[in-house]
């Protein structure tokens, strides 16, 4: 038996598409606007008023003049160093204290669980972690950042769940094979994690990426410095001088062409990435939530 | 053979009672020697953790001191709660908290209920491809940093930004919006709800897709209309996640999202947008007020814990969810 849909309930849906559409509109504009404009003529997008639909006068000058740019180049090439480190260190750190605390064997790890869980609801803040990496002798050197976030608690969590619902049966197999905790760990409970683990390589991969404040206040070096960091000087740094009435050196200054084509040049990795997880998402978020 | 089992196992049991009275220590060396590849694997996690949290945990000491770096925290003169006095006396405190909750309450108010109706709207659609791609795009934002997010803040905020171009259309005078005291906590938050909005929604919809659709079924069957619908099987069936995330918020109820004010802040606009946070960050790495700073963040750290402990309370209490 199909019941006919009321006319109230049919305006709701068109309601909600159209409500929906514009949501997606107002969501994506800004992201199309920079893109938009990073592909525009300079002179011609300060004159045009009102929205950008489509580039004006389509070119690359902009991302010519970006990818020379020693400095661009340099952070785009210290990040990916300093991001590609930190993922590998993450992953075996996060691997370990997961298999770890999905062992019912493993006593202790309901001290070791709230050991962790405690760092989520208190921190030293930033001057002891600052002076901690003086004491380290990490200052000024990328292991300060590598190091800083070498594992998260809320990704181990998520991590442990997936390791406790590998079936005890294939473990228990493995281990009269002869496997020891590592081939376990590496042979069978991880190649059964794929998504989850997918899902917090994500999560870490965008946290690093995205890093500038640590780098900021351990670097001192601008060699050194990941893209972020770069970019806060090149994009923000230069635009509070002229909110403060200071007329930026015509030298310095980069037009805004420019500006929007970095934009576009350090968020496209992400952004290729993340949509081909997306349907693993929401298992994370829930365990997150319910766990953290 | 069948004897031989039982006293096998009656030898396991006396074993385990036995286990039982050893104190923890003993039996955790006892799991160490049968397992040591285990525990070698979960220590290098106890010593990050012990490097780079406990350490700096430790380090809160020096809120109680006048701490100089050379001495050290066993070296330098303890004051008790000299800068706590301080900080309540500081000129900038009352200013510091009012902006702290005012960000923070906004954000609340508005950011908070906005990704469950989105949520609720989208599961609701009669398409479902097109949801996909609505919530493809919806998380989009979340995943741009937050130096770019605040420099496209900045640009489309500039007198001669997108935003100033249709407030001129509309014959509006253009001002640098980010130079206007007034208008920094509605830019944060409307900011705030268009990066966050879909990726919050997520554990709405999934709580959501957990729904057991007999209970549609049996309201349809007793001819409950969809408004009726979700007055009585969807919206009490996400109650608990509602009430789990509204806990967990409170918990952050002073710490505002500190690298988002940092990056669009100017001093011109201090007396609407300097946080408690900022403050500590200014204090501490640029004006070397090391003991002062941590002070205010062990502070704002103190009340935080204590706000979610009481909320976690207040629900369990309420509606019997909580966190722990």
């Amino acid at each position: 038996m199909k019941i006919k849909e009321s006319f109230g309930s049919k305006l709701f849906n068109w309601f909600n598409v159209l409500l929906m559409s514009l949501i997606t509109f107002v969501t994506l504009y800004p992201i199309l606007h920079v893109i938009f404009a990073s592909f525009s003529d300079g002179n011609k997008l300060l004159a045009h008023i009102g929205i950008l639909l489509w580039p004006i006068d389509f070119n690359f000058d902009a991302y010519v003049y970006v990818f020379k740019d020693a400095m661009i180049l340099r952070g785009y090439m210290n990040t990916i160093i300093i991001v590609a480190t930190t993922l590998v260190i993450n992953i075996i750190l996060t691997s370990f204290a997961a298999y770890f605390l999905s062992r019912k064997q493993a006593y202790g790890r309901n001290v070791v669980t709230f050991f962790m869980m405690l760092t989520m609801y208190f921190s030293g803040g930033i001057v002891p972690l600052y002076f901690t990496i003086l004491d380290l002798g990490l200052y000024n050197s990328w292991w300060a950042v590598i190091l800083t976030s070498g594992i998260s608690t809320y990704n181990t969590i998520i991590l442990r769940t997936a390791f406790v619902s590998v079936p005890d049966a294939l473990v228990e197999s493995a281990q009269i094979d002869g496997a020891g905790h590592m081939t376990i760990l590496f042979k069978v409970v991880l190649p059964l994690s794929k998504a989850t683990l997918a899902v917090i390589i994500l999560y870490y991969l965008v946290g690093h990426w995205n890093e500038w404040f640590a780098a900021s206040i351990f670097l001192r070096d601008k060699l050194k410095r990941p893209l972020q960091l770069m970019l806060r000087e090149i994009l923000i740094e230069s635009s509070a001088g002229e909110e403060a009435g200071v007329q930026a050196d015509q030298a310095q200054a980069v037009s805004e062409t420019v500006k929007y084509a970095i934009i576009v040049v350090a968020s496209f990795p992400v952004m290729c990435i993340y949509p081909f997880l997306q349907k693993y998402f929401a298992k994370g978020a829930m365990i997150g939530a319910v766990k953290g | 053979m069948k004897r031989k089992n039982k006293e096998q196992q009656s030898g396991a049991v006396s074993g385990g009672s036995l286990a039982a009275k050893k104190t923890g220590l003993s039996r955790l060396i006892f799991a160490i020697k049968t397992e040591p590849t285990l525990y070698l694997m979960i220590l290098p996690v106890i010593v990050w953790y012990i490097l780079f949290h406990y350490k700096p945990l430790y380090g809160i000491l020096m809120a109680f001191q006048d701490y100089s770096p050379g001495k050290g925290i066993w070296g330098s003169r303890w004051i008790g709660f000299e800068h706590f006095i301080n900080f309540f006396n500081d000129v900038y405190f009352t200013r510091l908290l009012k902006n702290t909750l005012i960000i923070s309450v906004t954000t609340l108010i508005f950011s908070f209920p906005a990704p469950i109706i989105m949520a609720l709207l989208l599961n609701e659609l009669p398409f479902k491809r097109f949801g996909r791609v609505v919530q493809t795009i919806s998380y989009m934002p979340h995943f741009i940093s937050i130096v770019v997010i605040c420099s496209m803040i900045r640009s489309f905020t500039m007198d001669t930004g997108v935003i100033n171009q249709f407030v001129a259309m509309f014959g509006g005078e253009p001002v640098t919006m980010l130079t206007k005291p007034n208008l920094f906590v509605p830019i944060y938050v409307i900011s705030d709800i268009w990066q966050e909005l879909g990726w919050n929604s997520i554990i709405y919809l999934a709580a959501l897709a957990a729904v057991d659709p007999q209970l549609y079924e049996a309201a349809k069957i007793d001819g409950a209309n969809r408004w009726q619908q979700l007055c009585a099987v969807t919206l009490p069936s996400i109650v608990p996640t509602i009430i789990i995330m509204l806990v967990l918020r409170m918990g952050s109820l002073l710490s505002v999202g500190f690298e988002k004010v940092m990056l669009l802040y100017n001093p011109g606009i201090y007396e609407t947008a300097d946080v408690i946070s900022t403050y500590v960050y200014r204090k501490g790495i640029l004006e070397f007020s090391w003991s002062y700073s941590t002070a205010i963040g062990f502070f704002n750290s103190v009340i935080n814990f204590i706000l979610i402990v009481v909320t976690n309370k207040l629900s369990k209490m309420l509606t019997e969810t909580s966190l722990w």
